[in-house]
Order: structure tokens, then sequence, then C-alpha cells
């Protein structure tokens, strides 16, 4: 009888498959990692062999130098790789570019990691791919009922209004650099905003990694350069540590927004000097959280990281066995 | 209720005034009758409901989920209303979202067993900020951070032709929402509405602060009375047709909370005055006076133990005649026969205070006699010839105020501020010398100000503080204070109070940063007890 701790079991350095000798996700320099996307806290540099999707190893060059890791493995969605006799499938996370799920199997045995995910239309990159498995390894970073993160297209049209009725001041957007940035300018220009969008030198790269990728993020300026008078009705997009610093003098009378997830609670939002919050999440809510146990329907769940009693919490109520595996080293606070 | 919604979102978030006063006229201007003028009631507090109790919506989700998954969201939200907003199991349905004039209409008529179905009909409608905004209307106060002032000066702007908030605030109390006379007017579609309203609060008129250097070169002393400007809340005491009303400067009605005051009004007219707790003819702290605002209900021990009354400086209505038209000296002459008429030992008259020169004036600003005078603020400067005009005219009346108590304190806690502020540490929290309870000198914190510095000063200081942290705690950083060691602020305020909330024991009002000591070392800085020596003195008077 195989059992699913036999396959994948939680160590101090990330979750680790012992018959195929990888981790996913570690947080520690490890000898052979499987990363399931390119955010700091799940990618780091310093592995020996990395197998993650094309995309993925380009933003870990992008960020830490081509030396990142001393061999990489590409794998792209879907295609099926050996790790001693272990199957690793990646499959889209829907997350940021290049996340993926990693699909692991075994002597008859699938277990699915989700990384971090979300099941609603991202326009950077592919959508979720449920995979029916034995064990499904969930996230929770935002596994309580009051996250319920409305429609992203609402909160652009907020966005979009106070622009139009405070044509004298500048929308700071604070967005995390991976990910969120290029997502909001995705939606800015699908609701119709074609003017240049000032970005952060933080973004650039990146921002230049998503075009290289297909990505078409329109015309987009340094929001370094210029006169204070040139920022007036106009949106620029930061690090969300960018809006509260001394950087963000330079714009007139700067309306300071924050796009996350976390923005739901307005104490959160108050606490950070938030004037317009959006709600506008890389993760999945509480309603995608318990809706993908739900279609899964998996033999067991198992919580990376989050708020993970909750979330165990309802899957026992509705028939699932559930365990937290309380996994230390993933930020939850500006990935959102 | 989704544009309502959204501006009651906004406006909590929003520092600025400018900025609320932007959201409130967008929202007039862009949303139909009758929501608009059912938004702009719940915005002065001019909206309430009986039947409509929060308690139920508690028990309302806990039918619906998990009492343990309710607890634990509660737990993370910190607030109630908005944990319910957020969690609330909508059942699936074809409910449509409630325009706000349907849910004011739909609570005002009806009983209490039918508020929670419509309620929770409602909740299943609505969006999350939908639903937070319901809850807060239902509940009363929206606190949202907007004084009914701005909400009525945002009307008065709404139009192609603003009108000045006075006549907003004049009209106010002859005005029932949902307003549709009001914007028609203010819209250049109708008439302007009556303001022939017994019992109505009138506009007040209001002082320049004098400036010495350039206001007296040009004044003639002659052409002035002057008066106390006496150390209690400025209102407005009517008595007419049989409506007896006290008015706070702002309009507020607070006759609810002063009914010895209201009682005492036996003449008809309307006096301008200071409202004041009085003792035999003799004038408390505000400390006192604290005691007795902001509470809805008052009981006897409470009427006994601080009586109200009101010190009048103004006439501005005798019988059916409106005196506001009349100059300053005639309104006065009327004043002191309508105070004599009334005979109350609640209503007083500001005695006048008699002066050749501005010399002579400033000598008895500096020195105060005995008694009353010295819990007054200052001096008050009114041209005889002058009319009572709402607002804050530049020349009839000046304020002139005594000079503020000054100490040298330590900053020790830094905050960011908010809006224009958020990058800079702005609201600094200064302490003076004690002795800890081994014996050793250590800083106790006496104050809060977020003003008085300029903006240059403003980034000298942030610099300050980001270069001497020592630790942070969320928007706060503590920053070094060391007897050798620190930054000394001089500190202006206008009294101090006794208060148990503070460790010091006491509190300032009306901090600010004088001036900034750059070249002081903390060690050099006040001790604690010279503001119990100050403290002392005033109550000593």
């Amino acid at each position: 009888m195989t059992r699913p701790q036999d396959l994948l079991c939680p160590k101090p350095e990330g979750l680790y498959c012992a018959p195929g000798d990888f981790y996913i996700d570690p947080v520690r320099p490890v000898a052979r990692a499987v990363i399931t996307h390119g955010h700091a806290d799940h990618a780091r540099a310093g592995h020996g062999t990395v197998l993650a999707t094309p995309e993925t190893l380009d933003i870990m060059a992008e960020r830490y130098g081509l030396g990142f890791a001393a061999s990489t493995q590409a794998a792209a969605y879907g295609e099926a790789s050996a790790r001693d006799d272990v199957e690793v499938t990646l499959v889209p996370a829907g997350h940021v570019l290049g996340s993926a799920q990693a699909v692991v199997r075994w002597k008859g045995l699938t277990m699915v990691v989700s990384g971090d995910y979300k099941r609603r239309r991202d326009p950077t990159c592919p959508a979720f791919e449920p995979v029916p498995c034995d064990v499904f390894i969930s996230e929770a970073s935002f596994g309580l009922p009051v996250f319920r993160h409305p429609d992203d297209r609402e909160e652009i049209a907020r966005l979009l209004r106070s622009v139009a009725q405070f044509p004298e001041r500048c929308h700071l957007v604070g967005a995390y650099a991976l990910g969120k940035a290029q997502r909001i300018i995705r939606l800015l220009r699908e609701a119709g905003w074609d003017a240049p969008i000032y970005v952060h030198g933080a973004l650039e790269r990146l921002n230049a990694l998503y075009e290289r990728h297909g990505i078409d993020l329109g015309p987009l300026a340094s929001a370094t350069a210029g006169k204070k008078a040139d920022f007036e009705g106009q949106i620029v997009i930061a690090p969300p540590s960018a809006t509260q610093d001394r950087w963000s003098r330079r714009f007139p009378d700067p309306v300071t927004a924050f796009a996350s997830g976390w923005m739901q609670v307005r104490a959160r939002a108050r606490q950070r000097g938030v004037e317009l919050p959006l709600v506008i999440s890389d993760h999945a809510d509480w309603d995608e959280l318990t809706g993908t146990v739900d279609e899964l329907r998996p033999g067991e769940l198992w919580i990376t990281h989050g708020r993970e009693e909750a979330l165990a919490r309802w899957a026992q109520m509705h028939g699932v066995p559930a365990r937290a595996l309380a996994l230390v080293g993933y930020e939850e606070e500006d990935d959102g | 209720m989704r544009a309502f919604a959204e501006l009651l979102d906004r406006l909590s978030l929003t520092a600025s005034r400018n900025a609320k006063l932007t959201l409130v006229r967008d929202y007039l201007r862009q949303t139909p009758d009758p929501d608009r003028g059912w938004a702009l009631a719940a915005l002065t507090g001019d909206l309430s409901f009986d039947a409509a109790k929060p308690a139920f919506i508690r028990k309302a989700v806990e039918e619906r989920m998990d009492a343990q998954l309710f607890w634990w969201s509660y737990d993370y939200v910190g607030d109630l209303a908005e944990t319910v907003a957020l969690v609330w199991p909508a059942r699936p349905g074809a409910n449509r979202e409630p325009e706000l004039s349907e849910v004011v209409d739909a609570l005002r008529g009806a009983s209490r067993a039918e508020v929670q179905r419509l309620i929770e009909g409602w909740l299943d409608a609505l969006s999350p900020t939908g639903r937070w905004a319901l809850l807060k209307l239902m509940t009363g106060g929206l606190r949202v951070g907007l004084t009914a002032r701005l909400a009525k000066r945002a009307a008065a702007e709404m139009g192609p032709e603003p009108v000045p908030v006075a006549e907003v605030e004049e009209l106010w109390h002859a005005l029932h929402a949902p307003y549709e006379d009001l914007f028609a007017w203010l819209e250049g579609r109708g008439e302007r509405p009556s303001s022939e309203n017994p019992g109505r609060f009138r506009p007040a008129m209001l002082a320049q602060a004098i400036d010495e250097a350039v206001d007296f070169a040009k004044l003639d002393p002659a052409d002035y009375a002057a008066e106390w400007k006496w150390d209690g809340i400025r209102v407005q005491a009517v008595n007419e047709g049989g409506m007896r009303r006290l008015y706070t400067r702002t309009g507020d009605d607070i006759s609810k909370t002063f009914p010895d005051v209201v009682n005492a009004l036996q003449a008809e007219g309307v006096i301008d005055g200071e409202l004041l707790v009085m003792r035999d003819g003799q004038v408390a702290s505000f400390a006192d006076l604290q005691q007795r605002l902001n509470r809805k209900s008052v009981d006897a021990k409470l009427l006994a133990g601080f009586p109200a009354g009101v010190r009048a400086y103004d006439l501005l209505a005798e019988g059916a005649e409106d005196t506001r038209v009349l100059p300053f000296a005639e309104r006065r002459r009327r004043l002191e026969a309508f105070v004599a008429k009334e005979a109350s030992p609640r209503i007083d008259l500001s005695p006048m205070q008699p002066f050749e020169s501005w010399p002579d004036l400033a000598a008895l600003r500096a020195d105060p006699p005995a008694g009353d005078p010295q819990i007054a603020e200052g001096l008050m400067l009114k041209r005889w010839d002058s009319i009572y005009e709402a607002g804050r005219p530049k020349g009839p009346w000046f304020k002139w105020k005594r000079d503020p108590f000054l100490i040298d304190a330590v900053l020790m806690y830094a905050q960011r501020g908010h809006g224009k502020r958020s990058s800079f540490y702005s609201d600094y929290t200064f302490g003076t010398w004690t002795l800890d309870e081994a014996g050793a000198r250590v800083l106790t914190p006496v104050g809060k100000a977020y003003f008085g510095f300029t903006d240059e000063e403003l980034k000298q200081i942030d610099k300050y503080v980001r270069d001497n942290t020592i630790e942070r705690f969320g928007p706060v950083r503590s920053v070094r204070a060391e007897p050798h060691h620190g930054l000394v602020f001089e500190v202006a305020f206008e009294g101090l109070q006794r208060s148990t909330r503070h460790k010091s024991g006491v509190a300032m009002r009306f901090p600010r940063i004088n001036r900034i000591r750059w070249d002081k070392p903390p060690g050099e800085a006040d001790e604690l007890a010279t503001l119990e020596a100050m403290l002392a003195r005033m109550e000593g008077r």
C-alpha cells in the first residue's frame, strides 16, 4: 500500500519527495528543486538543479542572474519529466506568468502541489487546470470566508473613475513587481486606458520579460524622470513599498492605491495609508479555494501555508480529510 | 445603493478635506432624486431608523454559516459590521440590488419583524461594500470622517453657480429629506426654499485672528468693542414660535443634551453665546463642560453636578424681528435688556471691557483680573457698526487669543501621516522628564502634535526620525530620546487638564509644535513637574 507521506512530506527546507529526491519550492538551497513559480519566496537562488517552466526559469535568470542554479531543466506545461521513478508534470496554476502546479505521480498515486494559484481569468497567464488526484496540496493565503475577491474589471473601473474625478492628482498604484503589475497594466489596456503608464524602475526588467513572452503592455514610461506636473491625471505603478516611501514625493498629491487581496479588509488599507484599495489578487479567494476542493474531491487535502485552520475545517465539514502542513518561509504580505 | 456605498467607502479612507468635498459634490451631481437627498441626510446625521437594530444580524449570519468560521473571520477583521458584510453567505436567487431610496422607504415604514426579512434580502443582493454601507446606514453614525458642515458645503457647491454654505445652513432646519426643493434651487431649476421656519439655526458669524504686527496700526480703538472670549463652546439658543433649541456653531442640534439650558429660555428671540458650566455665576473649566458634551441622555445627577448656562454675546432675533441687520452697538443694547428680561441664572451677559487705547487692551489681555477672566481664551474685538454676517468676514470681528503656554519636550515617537503626508513621519508624540519607580530620570509622553511646522521643517524632522529610529511598530517609529541625543520641540498649547487616560496624568489642549529646538540638549527639556505646577495654578485661579 502506497502512502502519500512516502511520496511527499514536509521538511524544514520545504516539501520533500524521497523517492525522487527533490524538493518543491525549497526555502533553502538544495541539490534538486522543482519550482512552481518565480516569486522570490518560492524561487530562491543557489540550488543544484532546478526543474521549472521555461517562463519561470527566465524569471529566475532575470532576477538572480544566469548562474542562479548549477543546472536547469525546462518543462513546458503538460510535459512529463522523470525524477528517478517519480514522474513530474507541470500544469498551469493561473497565478503569474509561468506559474505551475506540480503533478507528482508514483506507483499509481497522484499528488498535486498547487503552488500559489487562482481560478479566475488573468490576461497574463494561462488558466488553472484542475487535475484529478489522490492528494491535493493547496495554498490558503486567503483561507478565510472574509476574502471574496470582486471582479477585477470592476476594481479597474473604480480606479479609472477616480482618475477622471481627480484630474489634478496622480494615481499611484502599489502592485507586486512580478505578475500583479503586468496584470494591472493589461487590465487597464483592456478597459481602454491607452495613455502611457508610468512605472517605477524596479518593474522595468520584468515588464520587458513579459513583453518578450508575448504580453503586450502598451506604451510605458519611466516614473523617475519628469516634472511633478507631468504626472497630473496619470497612472503610476510601483512596488507597494515605494508608494509610501520618499520616492513618492515626486508626484502631485498622489491618490495612493494598492492592488492586493489584503485590501478587502478596511483596517489593512487604513494601516498602510491607502486611499484607494483595489481588491485584485493573484491568489484564490475563499470561494475559489473551497470550490477547487469541491471540484477535485481529492482523497485528502493538505494545506501548505496561509490560514490553514479555516480551510481544513471547511474541508472536513464537507467530507474531505484535511491536514495543515504549516510550511514556513512563504510570505503572505506583499504578494497578495 | 452602489454609488452611495462607493461614496462611503472612498470617504472612509480619504484624509484630504478637498478630496472629500469633491467626492460628495460629484455624487450629488450624478445621482438622481430622491437617492441623493437620502444620502445627504445620512451624511449630515439627519437620518435614523428605530426599527432597525443590528443585534439580529449576527444571529442571522450564524444561522447561515459555521460559527467557528465566523468567529475566526470576526477575530481577523475586528469589526462586526465589516465582518458580516464580507462573509455574508448570499442565497442565490434573482435578487436585484436595492436603490438607496427603497432601503430608506422600507426601513422607515417597516415593523421590526419585517425589517429583518428585508435586510436579509438586501444583504443577499448587495456586494460586500454595499452590505457594509447598508449596515452602517441602519445602525446610524456613518463615521466616515465627514462633518455635517462639509456635507452641506458640498451641496452648496454642487450647482452651476455655487452658493455660500451659510445659505444652505440657514435653510437647513426648514428643509426635509430628501431635499428635492433644495436641489432644484441649487441646480437653478427652482425657487429658493423658504427659510421662515421657527426654531431654525442661523449661520454663525466668526472672527478673524488678528495679526498684531499689521492690523492694529490700521484700526481705531474707538470703532471697536472688546469682550472676553470664553472657553466653552459657541452656541445659539433659539426660542421662537414655541420652539426652543440649542445649536452648536455648525448647526448641530444639542437641545436634548442640555435640557437645563433649553428650559431656561423664556423670552422669544435668538441668543448667540458661549455654553459653559457655571456654578453660582462662576465659570468652571472646559473639562467640566466636557462631562456634559456628546451625551445622548442626561440624568439628574449630571445636571446637578455640572449645571450649564449660556453667556450671551449677541442677539440675532428679538420676537419676530431679525436683528442681524442692525449694527452691533444696537444689538448689544437690546441684548442687555433681553438678558435682563430672561432673569435666569443660566443666562448671563458677557461683559464689555472698556478701553481707551490698544496698549490698554494689551495690558488687560496679558494680565486678566482674578475670577472668570482667568479662564478666557483671549479677547474679541467687534466693530460697533458691524452687522451680523454669516461666515468669517475680514475686518468687522477679530479674535485676539492669549499667548499660549510653552514647554520644551522631547520627541519620543513618530507616526506616518495620511494623504499628502503618507510618506512623512508627521505625527509626533513628545515627553517630559520624570522619575520612575526606581528613581531613574525617564521621559513620559505628555502629548501628541501634527502641525505647527513648515513643509521644509517637516522634511527635516522626517529625516531626523528615519536616521534615529530605534524600533518600528507598524506605522510608528520610536526615536532616540536620551539626555545627550534627541530632538527637542518647543510645544505651544492652550491649556491643561487632568487625565486618567494618559500615564502622565495631564492632557494638553490644542498642542502644536511652536519651534524646533535643534540646539537644545534633550536633558535640558522640561520636567513633568513643570506641567503639574501649571495645572495647579490653572485650577487654583
